[in-house]
């Protein structure tokens, strides 16, 4: 994408990051590179701190300790925030009793970008339809958002987050609630956006099995972190892994209703 | 501003009521989506307290005796808007609380400012229940320049406000700037409060930024059109409402309300047909 010249292809650099929101830390002594071009497969339990991991990587909350670059900046000097893309876990940490149509909704995404300029222009709303179109809700664009199911709303987030052609787009389970044939269609298309665009990605799923057909890297998070390389070397040592992340009981770990979640992969 | 001085009091109470019939109704259309409707009602008392205490200082201090209490009205109508988001945070699972609070620090300080003050009743009269005909030049200026402000804020600002009210994480993620948007939002609740104040009264103020929009979001299917029915329904509300207290001699607030409420009843009749 690169609208400016890259001094260095690191978009996100995390050193020694610890975060507590009371009193016992829930993640510890985090170091994390993401290079540009890369498509991160964030995993690990419920509680594990993948959440928080992101949240604090945008600045929603302050770690105690470490820093964190984006695109080579430290975070507290950072401004180019219409280059990320975000999907938070909640979808519904939106205002649900918005009156927003879906066109007002994912139009939201473009306001970073705006500025001071207050209407959209006949190109913003090009670029609207066309998000909108990715995500295959083209028939509810003046569709009142709180109006749709709880799968089509992830879509609407999801187009609000690609309408800003972002450099990096971080999506925390973006899927769930997402039906099995629309989330392998999910999948082509980030793989797609990864390959195709160069944009860098980072999704956070309970989903290992397929993710792995998929992302380029993978990180297993619990507090600490446990793995980051390469897929590749991720499923050699997958069974190892996932005992150490999950314990033993693996099955009764993943709260995702797609079936394919709940088996966990013997390679 | 010459033109300001020729007219005459009906004409200067109309086009006040036009002026805060288009503002609140924007107001409202935000506070609702944000479902702090509410906090019209706190900060309407507060804004009485401001008044009482401007008329005070005005009898007892010469110095000020010049000042509109209206200005004095504003600055206490800020104090309690910026407060409220304050204790806002303060009790984070309990938000509301900061509503009771405000109101009744308001009222209570009231009261001691008026029996202090010792005005006639007829006055407090016009400010609890709004008066066309008490309109003065000095009033309607004041109401001009907080509008002109308010409407400054609303339109540079309409993007933000909007992405915040719709999802305030999304919204600092996106580079808006959450907090010093939020003062700014108490900046301009507090000044649409004070504006609006003189015309329909403190106990009717809520009213007017709330049942406009409580109208159009029984028939509006966008934000958008939530204002622009909630800027036509508070136009009609204050115009008819105006005109009918001025021919019947009755409290302008109260006929206000009044024409509001039947609009009210109306879009719902709409909505009733529309789903038959
Ligand atoms: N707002 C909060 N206040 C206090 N503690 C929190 C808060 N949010 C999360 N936690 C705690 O931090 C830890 C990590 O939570 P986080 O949401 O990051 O986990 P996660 O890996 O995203 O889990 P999941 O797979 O369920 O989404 C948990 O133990 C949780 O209880
Ligand atoms: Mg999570």
């Amino acid at each position: 994408m690169g609208h400016r010249h890259q001094l260095t292809d690191s978009v996100i650099q995390v050193n020694h990051l610890s975060f507590k929101y009371t009193s016992q830390y829930v993640l510890e002594d985090i170091t994390l590179h993401v290079r540009k071009g890369a498509f991160l497969g964030l995993v690990g339990p419920n509680g594990s701190g993948k959440s928080t991991l992101v949240k604090c990587l945008l600045g929603i909350q302050t770690p105690q300790q470490g820093d964190i670059s984006l695109f080579g900046e430290p975070l507290k000097k950072f401004s180019g925030w219409d280059r990320i893309g975000y999907v938070s876990q909640k979808a519904n940490s939106f205002n649900s009793g918005f009156p927003a149509t879906v066109f007002e909704v994912v139009s939201m995404g473009l306001y970073g970008k705006i500025g001071l300029f207050r209407f959209l222009t006949k190109k913003h709303k090009q670029k609207v339809y066309e998000a909108i179109e990715k995500v295959e809700m083209s028939a509810y664009t003046n569709e009142n958002i709180g109006n749709l199911s709880g799968g089509q709303q992830q879509r609407v987030f999801i187009a609000r987050a690609l309408v800003s052609d972002p450099d990096l787009l971080i999506l925390d389970e973006p899927t769930v609630g997402v039906d099995v044939h629309s989330v392998q269609q999910f999948y082509t298309m980030l793989k797609q956006l990864n390959q195709e665009h160069g944009i860098t990605l980072v999704l956070i799923t309970h989903d290992i099995g397929a993710m792995t057909d998929y992302v380029t890297d993978v990180a297993c998070l619990n507090k600490h972190l446990h793995f980051h390389g390469d897929t590749d070397t991720f499923t050699e040592s997958e069974n190892e892994m996932m005992s150490t992340l999950y314990g033993h009981d693996v099955h009764m770990l993943t709260h995702n209703h797609d079936h394919s979640a709940c088996e966990v992969p013997t390679s | 501003m010459e033109w300001l001085e020729s007219l005459t009091f009906i004409q200067r109470g109309v086009i006040a009521g036009v002026v805060i019939g288009f503002v609140s109704p924007i107001l409202g259309a935000f506070l609702l989506v944000r479902r702090i409707t509410i906090i019209s009602e706190a900060l309407s008392h507060i804004t009485l307290t401001g008044i009482a205490a401007g008329i005070f200082m005005s009898q007892a201090i010469a110095f000020v005796s010049f000042l509109n209490p209206l200005y004095m009205g504003f600055l206490f109508s800020l104090i309690g808007s910026l407060l409220i988001e304050k204790l806002r945070q303060w009790y984070k699972h309990f938000e509301e609380l900061a509503i009771p609070i405000i109101l009744s620090t308001g009222v209570g300080l009231s009261a001691i400012l008026m029996s202090a003050s010792g005005s006639a009743t007829t006055e407090w009269y016009n400010y609890l229940f709004g008066s066309i005909i008490t309109v003065s030049l000095a009033d309607l200026s004041f109401i001009i320049i907080t509008a002109l402000l308010a409407i400054a804020i609303m339109s540079f600002m309409y993007k933000e406000f909007l992405v915040i009210s719709f999802d305030q994480e999304f919204a600092s993620v996106s580079g808006v700037p959450v907090k010093r948007m939020n003062i700014l939002f108490s900046v301009l609740i507090a000044l649409v409060i004070s504006m609006a104040m003189k015309v329909v009264g403190i106990l009717l103020v809520g009213a007017m930024i709330t049942l406009p929009v409580a109208a159009s979001i029984q028939i509006a299917k966008s934000f958008r059109q939530i204002l622009l029915l909630g800027i036509v329904f508070g136009q009609v509300s204050m115009i008819g409402g105006i005109i009918s207290s001025y021919y019947l001699n009755v409290a302008t607030g109260g006929m206000v309300v009044v024409v509001s409420i039947l609009l009210l009843m109306l879009a719902m009749g709409i909505k009733k047909l529309q789903h038959a």
